[in-house]
């Protein structure tokens, strides 16, 4: 771990609970979802000034709760890379919005709607950013239909050929 | 068969209407520009000096759809996109040809998922089919002149309204 991520780091167990884990040099702190707005602010008033990324992962169906909410912060000054982890239970999934702290997280949040179906409270303009606006259903969840069109062989081209959709005009 | 043969050689050649007509659609074809994807590449390199596509009277591709009558899809559509590829086929003025060009344009390709559509015929009818993972610019050219024969083999009747 970086020197000087330690103090911040321990200031933040200190102040919001959690257990902090390292990989290969990489700091993650799993907070609970409740507190994150709070946790933003704090690391953000210690010289994060990025949000570098803000995804989720859906651990569907090994994990509950199934969606861990991932905020990634660098500081540009002192070279630091601090992840932040929130689990989010699967069913009516909602999160405050940290958007008015990271104006980045705007269109971040958007997609996290978009793609796991996350809400994100308080968000001014909480649309869908990458699928067309009528489309139903999150893809990026691990209980989302994978395929969309059986593949046809040369056994049963005809039989998938009949009921393909194709354009008349 | 026709009043040349009865006139000797006067540098004068019969035809019919049809045929004239045909024949000047194929040799003045615009495609319009609708690059996707890695297929785009090889259908500007099958415009470039190399393969060189205006040899076969199309050395024009026109980003408006109001001035093009062939509508070449390269690359994969996704379902967004859809809605704004039909949008432009729309926008072209009879008659226009559709050539589908590569696997992702024909079946999906390998993009077997919700966001990709499985072949362009879906949202517009396609005249010609170029097979490859990019097809190579031969293949494109190939598939060109597959739809100058169509062409040039259709009735007035046959052409849509």
């Amino acid at each position: 771990m970086e020197k000087n991520l330690q103090p911040i780091l321990g200031m933040l167990k200190k102040e919001f609970g959690g257990t902090a884990s390292e990989y290969r040099g990489d700091v993650s702190l799993v907070i609970p979802s409740g507190k994150i707005v709070a946790a933003c602010q704090q690391v953000q008033a210690q010289g994060f000034e990025l949000l570098s990324a803000l995804t989720a992962v859906d651990y569907w169906p090994e994990e509950s709760p199934r969606f861990h909410v991932i905020y990634q912060f660098t500081s540009v000054a002192m070279n630091l890379v601090l992840t932040l982890r929130v689990p989010v239970p699967g069913i009516n999934p909602s999160l405050p919005t940290i958007s008015h702290l990271y104006r980045n997280a705007n269109w971040r949040e958007r997609e996290l709607w978009d793609m796991f179906g996350i809400i994100f409270k308080g968000h001014p303009d909480l649309r869908r950013i990458l699928m067309p606006a009528d489309w139903e259903g999150h893809p990026l969840r691990k209980d989302y239909p994978l395929g969309y069109e059986e593949p046809q062989f040369t056994f049963n081209f005809e039989e998938i050929n009949l009921r393909k959709p194709y354009a008349k005009e | 068969m026709g009043v040349e043969q009865k006139l000797g050689n006067m540098g004068i050649a019969t035809t019919t209407l049809e045929q004239a007509v045909a024949w000047s659609r194929t040799n003045a074809m615009w495609p319009m520009l609708f690059g996707l994807a890695c297929c785009a590449i090889e259908m500007m390199s099958a415009q470039a000096a190399h393969y060189d596509m205006s040899r076969f009277g199309m050395e024009l591709m026109r980003p408006s759809p109001r001035q093009s009558d062939l509508m070449i899809v390269a690359g994969r559509v996704s379902r967004k996109m859809a809605p704004v590829l039909r949008r432009l086929y729309d926008q072209m003025p009879e008659p226009k040809w559709v050539i589908s060009m590569g696997d992702c344009a024909s079946c999906g390709g390998v993009f077997n998922n919700y966001a990709i559509v499985q072949g362009v015929d879906e949202v517009v009818p396609v005249d010609v089919y170029v097979a490859g993972c990019p097809p190579r610019p031969e293949a494109l050219i190939h598939g060109v002149l597959t739809l100058y024969e169509k062409v040039r083999g259709m009735k007035f009747a046959e052409i849509k309204k």
